[in-house]
């Protein structure tokens, strides 16, 4: 495991995922190369409130995806409520209204495969608290493709659901409490 | 090989399969998304590998019309993004009744829950009698069903309330009859609809339009398709005319921008400038 090698993070949370996404982002440093990619499963509507709550915790940048938006190392970018949010080439990013995946729009399955495709074994996973499985397949697509998989402690998630399902499946390179994962991240992408 | 590089050498065969032997060409469609529905259409018929969907595209005739079907624009709902509708009620048609007749062009009309949503918008603003819709799409399938105007009843709800979200002046129930576990819509919504077949892909202009709504289409198109299709649309827009985009879909990265103005930051209706110059 040596500095360097990786050149994204995507992340996902539902159940309580806003304050754990606000300590995670929280601990990012300035000065993080990779870009961060982030599935929040929300019932409101409003991602621009979401991203200003997240960019009030963080120094790096947090934005809505938009489509064919050229994807660059320090930005945080949340996929908008309602749609999927996948990577292409470039990298850029890109949505989609398709079916949901795991019952949810965003579903972090989606994001998390595409970027796989794109990144591969220099892409981190990060599955955060959560009340359903999505991110287990995803986690699993990176794993696979000798990516780097990082899940939030189950003990203390807020719902221990989510990151069960991705350590029963894909199985984790890193199983850590919140307060870790940010300096960890700063580590391996700084 | 990892599974999913091998996925895209078969999906790269699937596309040449529909292009050479049924003339769909999805080149130009935005690769990650294809994929997905690809994989999701392979699930959706149990096949066991995208190499059988294409086996069965060349030899077994009848099999493209469901593969279009799965490839084609998603299912949407009626009044969807409620404040879209809002915006073309109290913005748009106003502009609209100031013409003597007035076209508007649905692309991408999938099962044609927009349609319906359009066509009772016009008729409560006493617009409907000179309006014509024309409702495409490049899947048969869709555009079958977009014709019957039958949805399932327990979406009704929903739709209700996004109707009247969106500003309705009546009750959505005016507007359908529900039986069995469905709804169907009133047949008198559907007298100055035309339903037809066009791809964005492929085909051309076909008429001189006042309002063009196209609302997440593009998103699953690559760049130069994006710009094929906007070109389209300016093409076919009077000037003053509207292009209604999906929520998250914007001008922001196309050479078109110049020949439009965004009516507003919170929907993506766009005005074709009286003043910008048409580019040949």
């Amino acid at each position: 495991m040596r500095a360097g090698r990786y050149d994204a993070i995507v992340m996902a949370a539902s159940s309580g995922g806003i304050d754990a996404l606000r300590i995670v982002l929280g601990a990012l440093d300035a000065r993080l190369r990779a870009p961060v990619l982030i599935v929040q499963h929300t019932a409101s509507e409003n991602g621009h409130a979401l991203c200003e709550l997240f960019a009030a915790a963080s120094v790096i940048p947090v934005i809505e995806a938009e489509p064919r938006q050229p994807i660059v190392g320090g930005c945080a970018y949340l996929a908008p409520p309602g749609y999927h949010l996948l990577v292409e080439a470039g990298p850029r990013a890109a949505l989609s209204v398709d079916d949901k995946v795991c019952h949810v729009r965003p579903s972090a399955d989606v994001l998390f495969e595409s970027a796989a495709d794109v990144w591969r074994s220099a892409l981190i996973g990060v599955v955060l608290t959560g009340a359903n499985d999505d991110g287990a397949a995803g986690m699993l697509a990176i794993r696979s493709r000798k990516g780097l998989g990082i899940v939030q402690l189950p003990d203390e998630a807020e719902m221990r659901e989510m990151p069960e399902a991705a350590l029963r499946l894909a199985g984790a390179d890193h199983v850590l409490r919140l307060a870790a994962i940010g300096p960890l991240l700063n580590q391996l992408c700084g | 090989m990892h599974t999913s590089d091998r996925h895209d050498i078969e999906i790269d065969l699937f596309r040449r399969a529909l292009m050479l032997r049924h003339g769909y060409d999805f080149t130009g469609y935005a690769p990650a998304s294809f994929k997905r529905r690809v994989l999701a259409l392979q699930a959706a018929v149990q096949a066991p590998t995208v190499s059988r969907l294409t086996e069965r595209l060349l030899h077994e005739d009848g099999f493209v019309r469901t593969v279009i079907g799965r490839l084609s624009v998603p299912v949407s709902e009626m009044f969807r993004d409620p404040s879209v509708f809002r915006a073309l009620r109290e913005d748009v048609m106003p502009v609209l009744a100031t013409w003597p007749q007035i076209n508007i062009w649905q692309a991408g009309c999938a099962h044609g829950e927009e349609v319906y949503s359009l066509a009772i918008v016009l008729r409560e603003c006493g617009l409907y009698e000179r309006a014509h819709i024309f409702a495409t799409d490049f899947s048969e399938e869709a555009l079958a069903r977009a014709e019957e105007g039958i949805y399932p009843l327990h979406e009704a709800r929903a739709y209700s309330d996004n109707y009247l979200r969106a500003g309705g002046t009546g009750s959505l129930s005016d507007w359908y009859v529900a039986r069995y576990n469905r709804i169907k819509l009133d047949e008198s919504l559907r007298k100055r609809v035309t339903f037809a077949r066009h791809n964005l892909v492929s085909d051309g202009v076909f008429g001189e339009m006042q309002l063009i709504v196209c609302r997440n289409v593009l998103i699953y198109f690559g760049d130069d398709l994006q710009e094929r299709a906007l070109g389209l649309f300016r093409d076919s827009l009077v000037h003053g005319g509207f292009l209604c985009l999906g929520n998250r879909e914007s001008l922001a990265y196309s050479a078109m921008a110049d020949d439009f103005e965004r009516l507003s930051e919170e929907t993506a209706i766009y005005r074709r400038g009286i003043r910008a110059r048409r580019t040949i």
